[in-house]
């Protein structure tokens, strides 16, 4: 390392670096979009591979055969009010059906107060019951268990996938096979009631939720896979993913559900996307990046996109299989999607280990094809590594005039601790109230004005969080009268650095709210000074703040699920959005709220008031 | 009557002459007829539906050879291979169980002899042993030699002493638990290997007798088995005048109604295991099949009939029995071959044991956790205090101060507490309370742990399935409904005449906890190329580059003057003007 101890040479490299320093953030802005768009290219991901051995060679035989069955049970489960309807889930119906099958059945009844009404799902106050039945694997210690979910909520039809977990029940039961326990739950209200029920059998409580303890478990479980059909004709099976705050299973889980498909000839999908083999053309492509684009979207987002997601908390690898109607002519029975379900649970009960052996951070443009973290995280390290590049800049800028006060020139003052620190503690307490705020002042909000409860939250947080754009500025006029050129200049030097920390973190956790976060964050809070137009970039900058960045997703989403919408269903949707990130935060611990209004929103205010300094 | 007893004296004197190892102090005619062996089945149909099938085969030994200076080298019914263990470590009472599967006591009530998940061993010593853990450790070796089975795994790190749990069951008052060792191995599986050297113990092997029924084939295809080997001092007779060594070889197992038995509720001896019964064993005094009909005819339906019936008293229930001797050639009919039938009729309530208990680990991540203990006392108005013992290994480590004991939310105090902390690589938890259980309660012991980090060669082959607590117990005397028996005889069925009955209002039961299966941090063993790598270049990069700038010296470097100056300066030197700088 003489390159540092020496001198001269340091010197003539951060010359190098300062004078070139905005081509080269340029340049790595650039090549850290092209990077990106280029990992959903075929000839750039891998293939994908099961890496787990007690999965990969095990012959497996399906042969589940009572998909007639099932369908006449989803029948008799279907009679118009019973199930699903306004009266809630058939409890005893469900705990006799297990009986009769010669589960252990147990049900859990819980209940909980939304801090404001859900819109979307139509609920507030949830009561609820689950019911889950423990097929006790022979000559097993019940140390480890399989869950089989199918979620039963109001208002969404999925007697199907009730009706074809009591099947697989009764074909379980009958065989000699198993090594793990098999649990079978039938979770009311989706995920407030997979929520309450692994908080249950986990003994915990982080979210406030009231249920009544579980009288029955089976030891640590080790995989779980959710099951949603929603319409009695299937055509294509589709595989979820993504789950709480962006976590994914492990990559082999996926592996095994597109052998399973393969070997049954079901046509599968992902983000409701079929696989295409023409990677080389230019439509090929942009199916794949659209494919990848939608994973990204939702992994950025930080919600449970199914019932699985909420078991990756527990260590439980998980996905959701979902039965689609795309009005294909090619239709597959009950007895295939039984299969399919019969082998992946026997493959899993074959695992002797969990599942490990593959990867935890992946993206995939395809079912077949995956970019692993190896091969995306470039991307983001190019953005990032423009905020520590401008960093160094302003370091040297801010320590070349300390240099020259060595020769006895006499320079202003260092400015004081305070003319940075008042701003950030400033941003950061709009932060806090924003977080704060919105869900405590609803009632007050209600009062005064006609909104509803959802409404007023919503509303009040994009009030809190303009408001925040006339607060904290110019405070250090206040303070030392003027602002100085060496005050912003620590000021935007520190914010820097705070946002390259952040972003890193959450790329680390959540590689694509990170990237996409950087994407809109860096260009702006790289190149912002006092000394430019104000209005103009005012306006920039407001285009390019987090809240505008999450109303882009909403629009490229809609986009990518072929559901485009006009501006003003945008912005309901975008309303809705928020009130769905609050939510989430509160019933399931959903990070990306907290984080977006206590530390992304603050650090983006540093740069506001960066560009109104003097 | 008289006519069977002269035929069993005719075979043991066959049996005798062919016994080529014949010494001339077995000669005596007395010694010779107190051996006795002795074989039972009882069924016992479940109210699930299932059904439960207990082998108990009990061999008498009328020797004390534990007594200085006497070898005893003639072995008649008992094994050979056992009796010299059982001398040369001076075991006063050895206790062996292999058990593949969980006993689902709130579906199937209490087992006749409880046992946990996995190998189970329990020795008490004879007080003039002076080096216990070196005993105990041959004598895990030499177990596991005999029965084929991984005992070897058991060491210090695993054996606890428990204070109070595990009494003797036979002959002797010994109440010093430093003669004492217990172990438990959660993660042995039980299978074929270690039931062809048990059934070899036997005295007619599986030739003949009930073990005939003994297939593995069958056997393996069920809900629960379990097979043990317990050894104690008993009474010889009634008056207890002599001393005598029992073995009592247990085989329970519990068949399945919905992978056996096609959708049919029907059980036979022939779809049980696969064959039926022709013969007793010739060696046996007594040879018996029990099958519980307290609960005929309303829930199913025995064929043939029999006359033979027996009232016993077990587990605080007085059950009827029909009995079918097996040394009654009228037992066997025309057909020459016994095949009980039962066919179920109705389907049963489930009953619900008194005592049960159930244990879960609480909480996620990888630092902490909490181990669950719940204790449920069923009895409507009788509280009765429990004896728990927890054996934990060191890399969970206890946080024993937040121990807390919660029955019908309040707190419960222990009101005897045994806490023995674990050393790091050298001993486990042993945690054991006295709890008093108020009627129809749930109470609640809950301690959090931290997950310790284990050396990288510490690791299991296969870190990533998990790391087992062994199964907690649950020992308590539980309050009878009806009068248990107190007076020991002779022709009690054996499955009664287990544990010793003291007093009549209540029995003893001992119920063991799921064991528990516990994620530790892991590290990526697929990647040690990577991490050696990563780990050089850091040290190499980082390390280096501070040294570096840590130990060099930095001095203003004076400029050196041009050439033209120096020259001039050489010349001004000479003609000694002052120089240039």
């Amino acid at each position: 390392m003489g390159l540092l101890s020496d001198p001269n040479r340091r010197k003539a490299l951060t010359g190098l670096l300062t004078r070139l320093n905005t081509p080269i953030c340029i340049v790595c802005y650039l090549a850290g979009i092209v990077w990106f768009m280029g990992l959903a290219f075929e000839p750039f991901t891998l293939r994908t591979y099961m890496s787990e051995n007690a999965m990969g060679s095990t012959m497996v035989e399906e042969r589940f055969s009572s998909g007639e069955r099932a369908l006449s049970l989803a029948k008799e489960f279907d009679p118009p009010s019973a199930c699903c309807g306004l009266n809630g889930m058939p409890v005893e119906w469900l705990v006799k059906a297990m009986q009769s099958r010669g589960l252990e059945v147990f049900t859990q009844s819980f209940s909980r107060k939304l801090p404001f009404p859900d819109e979307n799902k139509e609920r507030y106050m949830v009561r609820g019951t689950n019911v889950y039945g423990i097929l006790r694997a022979p000559r097993a210690p019940r140390t480890e268990a399989l869950v089989i979910t199918a979620p039963c909520s109001p208002g969404n039809t999925n007697n199907q996938a009730v009706a074809l977990l009591l099947a697989l029940a009764q074909y379980f039961r009958n065989q000699i096979y198993w090594a793990k326990d098999i649990i079978f739950l039938v979770n009311e209200h989706d995920l407030i009631g997979t929520q309450a029920w692994l908080e249950g059998y986990h003994h915990t409580n982080i979210t406030g939720m009231e249920y009544s303890p579980l009288q029955g478990r089976a030891g640590s479980i080790q995989a779980a896979l959710s099951l949603e059909l929603s319409s009695d004709v299937i055509t294509s099976l589709d595989l979820v993913l993504e789950g709480l705050n962006g976590q994914l299973p492990n990559l082999d889980l996926a592996n095994l559900f597109y052998a399973f498909c393969q070997k049954l000839g079901v046509l599968c999908t992902i983000q409701g996307k079929l696989q295409r083999n023409d990677w080389d053309t230019a439509e090929g492509y942009t199916h794949a990046a659209q494919t990848m684009m939608l994973m990204v979207l939702k992994q950025a987002c930080g919600r449970s996109w199914g019932d699985h997601g909420l078991f990756l908390r527990y260590h439980i690898e998980a996905a959701s299989v979902r039965g689609i109607n795309s009005f294909r002519h090619y239709k597959t029975d009950a007895t295939t999607i039984g299969r399919l379900l019969e082998g992946m649970v026997r493959k899993l009960n074959n695992l002797l280990e969990r599942l490990h052996q593959s990867y935890f951070f992946y993206l995939l443009p395809s079912l077949s094809r995956f970019v692993s973290i190896g091969y995306y995280m470039p991307a983001f390290g190019l953005l990032a590594v423009i905020l520590l590049l401008r960093a160094l800049d302003l370091w040297v800028h801010l320590g070349a005039p300390a240099l020259a006060a060595v020769d006895g020139v006499t320079e202003p003052s260092s400015p004081g601790v305070l003319t940075v620190l008042t701003p950030v503690v400033i941003s950061h307490l709009t932060g806090v109230a924003l977080y704060l705020l919105p869900v405590h002042l609803q009632e007050m909000a209600v009062e005064h004005f006609p909104v509803s409860e959802t409404e007023a939250v919503v509303l009040t947080a994009i009030a809190i969080y303009t408001a925040g754009l006339a607060l904290p500025h110019n405070t250090q006029r206040l303070l030392s009268g003027e602002g100085t050129e060496q005050g912003w200049k620590v000021l935007k030097l520190t914010a820097l650095l705070y946002l390259a920390v952040l972003l890193g973190c959450t790329a680390l956790i959540n590689f694509s709210l990170g990237f996409i976060l950087a994407v809109t964050l860096v260009p702006i809070t790289a190149s912002i000074t006092p000394h430019m137009p104000k209005a103009l970039y005012a306006v920039v900058m407001v285009l390019l703040s987090p809240a505008f960045t999450i109303l882009y997703c909403v629009f490229i989403y809609q986009e990518l699920i072929e559901a485009p919408v006009s501006v003003s269903e945008g912005w309901m949707l975008f309303l809705s959005v928020i009130s769905q990130g609050i939510l989430d935060h509160a019933l399931y611990g959903s990070l990306v709220y907290p984080l977006l209004a206590l530390f992304i929103y603050p650090c983006w205010l540093m740069f506001w008031n960066i560009l109104f300094w003097n | 009557c008289e006519i069977k007893q002269l035929s069993d004296c005719l075979i043991r004197l066959l049996l005798d002459r062919r016994d080529g190892t014949r010494t001339s102090e077995a000669l005596t005619p007395a010694a010779a007829a107190r051996d006795e062996f002795q074989e039972e089945l009882v069924i016992r149909p479940l109210h699930s539906g299932d059904i439960y099938a207990s082998f108990q085969f009990r061999t008498l030994w009328d020797t004390d050879f534990l007594q200085e200076g006497q070898k005893v080298s003639h072995y008649r019914l008992f094994p050979k291979s056992l009796g010299q263990v059982l001398s040369k470590f001076s075991v006063r009472e050895l206790h062996i169980s292999f058990t593949q599967g969980f006993w689902r006591t709130m579906q199937w009530g209490q087992p006749f002899i409880p046992s946990p998940p996995g190998a189970e061993l329990w020795v008490w010593f004879h007080d003039t042993v002076s080096d216990v853990d070196g005993n105990w450790k041959e004598l895990t070796n030499v177990l596991s030699g005999i029965f084929c089975a991984s005992l070897n795994f058991i060491d210090l790190t695993n054996t606890v002493q428990p204070s109070a749990s595990f009494k003797p069951l036979g002959l002797g008052n010994a109440t010093d638990h430093r003669f004492l060792r217990y172990a438990t191995l959660p993660r042995e599986i039980v299978c074929t290997e270690n039931l062809t050297p048990w059934k070899k113990l036997l005295p007619c092997g599986s030739k003949a007798g009930l073990a005939v029924l003994l297939k593995s084939e069958k056997l393996f295809h069920s809900s629960f088995h379990s097979q043990a080997v317990h050894i104690r001092p008993v009474c010889q007779d009634e008056q207890c005048t002599s001393k005598a060594w029992e073995l009592r070889q247990t085989l329970n197992v519990v068949f399945d109604l919905y992978t056996a038995g096609q959708g049919k509720k029907e059980w036979s001896l022939f779809k049980m295991f696969s064959r039926t019964l022709t013969e007793a064993c010739p060696l046996a005094t007594s040879s018996k099949v029990y099958v519980d009909i307290t609960d005929n005819p309303e829930l199913f339906e025995l064929s043939p009939a029999t006359p033979l019936l027996s009232q016993a008293v077990v587990l605080g229930d007085r059950r009827t029995y029909s009995v079918f001797d097996l040394t009654r050639a009228e037992t066997f009919g025309q057909l020459r071959s016994l095949n009980l039938l039962l066919r179920w009729k109705g389907d049963g309530e489930m009953l619900r044991p008194l005592l049960h208990a159930e244990r879960y680990v609480a909480g996620f991540g990888l630092q902490t956790g909490e181990i669950h203990t719940v204790i449920y006392n069923n009895h409507p108005y009788r509280a009765f205090p429990v004896l728990l013992m927890d054996s934990v290994p060191w890399y969970l480590q206890l946080y024993i101060h937040t121990l807390t004991v919660t029955s019908k939310s309040r707190d419960n105090k222990p009101s005897y507490i045994h806490y023995q902390p674990a050393k790091d690589r050298h001993r486990p938890h042993l945690l054991e309370m006295l709890i008093q259980l108020p009627p129809h309660s749930m109470t609640e012991v809950t301690v959090q742990f931290e997950r310790a980090l284990l050396k990288w060669t510490e690791y299991t082959p296969d870190p990533n399935h998990g790391f087992y607590v062994g199964s907690s117990v649950v020992s308590a005397l539980v309050p009878s409904m009806v009068a248990m028996n107190t007076n020991f005889t002779q022709d009690q069925p054996l499955f009664s005449s287990f544990v010793p009955v003291k007093e009549e209002s209540s029995y003893f039961v001992r119920v063991y906890t799921e064991p528990l299966l516990v994620n530790l941090p892991t590290p990526d063993f697929s990647m040690p190329y990577n991490v050696i790598c990563l780990t050089c270049t850091v040290v190499a990069v980082g390390y280096g580059s501070f040294y570096n700038l840590l130990t060099r010296t930095f001095q203003v470097d004076e400029p050196s003057l041009p050439l033209a100056k120096r020259l001039a300066n050489l010349i001004r030197r000479i003609r000694g003007v002052p120089l240039l700088t």
